[in-house]
């Protein structure tokens, strides 16, 4: 009698336990999703900030090609205000930037001037990296929101997961590079 | 994919553990024995293995808070600031971000050799050193490479178990070259000077000698271990799963392939840690079971293999090896 008293208590205990490593577990593997998440908005404000230096760098020079500054312009005022939009608006906006901001490097490589000018160098090399940092967040994001959903579906975490609201999340969708080369204009 | 790099970050964990442990037991028998061989009683035994298993721990601990400062020391290394090389700074915080791990401290070494290494004890606590000539000779898409491949170092722990075998069985095997030479060249000389005063201290010699003779290839087995081809292959494949661009990392092996300086600063307990072996002598035998790094041409033909390209043509292959 006693011994079996024992053995259950163990036994939910022994439960508990392992039910509250799982909870831990998965609530470490949702906060790793949203510091990424903030990892990716820290990013697009830098390159939202960098954008204005770089065109009044380059806009003495390029006289002729005043609507592709324009262009980035535009879509850099749109980019910040579609953040408040939600993440779908908000990502659409910022391809459409990172287009524009790929036609307008295009352009000054048209610019042997431009191209020595070491702020414009400088800036350059800024924007890159936070282009590269904006899609390298939003691969580890994808990477980190893969295991998260892979945790919560695996038996035993799909027991505890279910139950206390842990739910499926979305991937970053892949950025629409091919659709938007940019027209370089040779003149 | 996933898979691979927690195992790996559990093997790194456990086999860091485990060398601790072996050196531990290992200098407590040699304490054992050296305090038995003086006293002739257990008690002075037991006390000497007490003695030596707090050196052990002693040694495991201070590699593991201080090893990376020594071997960065050791490699004439120079903390950097942002100002100094802005490129190469946003490169390492992209990949940083890339693998989810924090800004690691970075550090520059006056060579004219291209070459690169990462050590620490966690991401937390991790520090990546470039050469001047990697940052001289290699573009903005290489150099992604080749952070990118020390980066997965910092990621699946190597650092921690590459810092513990290079400070600690780094330190065992220079003990061992010591005593070998003491005992058998300058300990005949001391023999006779030493006969008044008794021999024990050379009998103790003599042990240390004999035991340290034992360690010595222990201790190049955790080496080899510790550079084991395979985490360089997955160090290769991280990068590429990082920056998701092979060329980049294949042009930086093929540059340094070509380059023929050697790295003033790198010697025998740091040789594994680097991104290509240091010391070139090592490459030609680099086929051999003892090489830390696997050749070149064959990292280059694994990248090579992930994006389905056919291996580097022969001619190609042999002058990348030096052997033309």
């Amino acid at each position: 009698m006693s011994s079996t008293v024992i053995v259950v208590i163990v036994a939910i205990v022994a439960i508990l336990v392992i039910g509250v490593l799982i909870y831990n577990g998965l609530v470490q593997r949702r906060l790793r999703i949203e510091e990424a998440f903030a990892q990716i908005d820290v990013q697009l404000k830098r390159r939202h900030d960098l954008i204005p230096n770089l065109v009044n760098a380059v806009k003495d020079y390029m006289g002729f090609e005043q609507d592709v500054l324009t262009k980035v312009t535009e879509a850099r005022a749109n980019a910040v205000t579609a953040g408040a939009q939600g993440p779908i608006a908000q990502a659409q906006a910022e391809n459409v930037l990172t287009g524009t901001l790929r036609s307008l490097f295009a352009v000054v490589e048209n610019y042997p001037d431009l191209k020595a000018n070491q702020n414009v160098l400088s800036l350059q090399e800024q924007l890159t990296t936070t282009e590269n940092q904006i899609g390298f967040a939003r691969q580890h994001y994808n990477a980190v929101v893969l295991d998260y959903n892979q945790a919560i579906a695996t038996v035993p975490n799909v027991l505890i997961a279910g139950p206390l609201g842990f739910t499926k999340r979305e991937f970053f969708a892949a950025e629409p590079e091919a659709s938007q080369v940019p027209v370089v204009q040779l003149r | 994919m996933a898979t691979t790099f927690y195992s790996q970050i559990a093997a790194n964990r456990r086999n860091s553990v485990l060398l601790a442990l072996v050196l531990t037991v290992l200098l407590g028998v040699l304490g054992f024995v050296i305090g038995y061989g003086l006293t002739g009683y257990l008690v002075g035994g037991a006390a000497a293995t007490g003695i030596a298993v707090a050196i052990a721990m002693l040694l495991a601990l201070g590699s593991y808070f201080g090893g990376d400062s020594l071997v960065l020391a050791a490699s004439s290394a120079k903390e950097i600031q942002e100002g100094q090389a802005p490129q190469l700074f946003n490169v390492v915080r992209e990949l940083a971000i890339a693998a989810g791990i924090p800004m690691p401290k970075v550090f520059v070494i006056d060579d004219t050799a291209p070459n690169a290494f990462a050590t620490g004890r966690d991401p937390k606590h991790a520090s990546i050193a470039i050469t001047t000539g990697l940052l001289e000779k290699l573009n903005r898409e290489e150099l992604q490479g080749v952070i990118g491949h020390e980066l997965s170092h910092v990621r699946n722990y190597d650092i921690r178990f590459t810092l513990l075998v290079g400070v600690m069985v780094g330190g065992i095997a220079l003990l061992a070259d010591f005593f070998l030479r003491f005992t058998f060249w300058g300990g005949g000389r001391r023999s006779r000077s030493d006969r008044e005063g008794g021999g024990g201290l050379q009998v103790i010699v003599f042990v240390i000698a004999i035991v340290l003779a034992i360690l010595a290839p222990i201790a190049a087995r955790f080496v080899q271990m510790a550079v084991s081809r395979q985490r360089e292959y997955l160090a290769d494949a991280s990068s590429v799963e990082l920056t998701r661009n092979p060329r980049g990392l294949e042009g930086a092996l093929e540059k340094i392939a070509m380059d023929q300086e050697v790295l003033e600063a790198a010697n025998r307990a740091t040789q594994h840690l680097y991104f290509t072996n240091p010391i070139k002598k090592f490459e030609a035998r680099s086929s051999s079971l003892m090489a830390t790094h696997p050749p070149i041409i064959d990292r280059i033909n694994r990248l090579r293999a992930l994006t389905g390209e056919a291996p580097l043509p022969s001619t190609e292959a042999r002058l990348l090896q030096g052997l033309d």
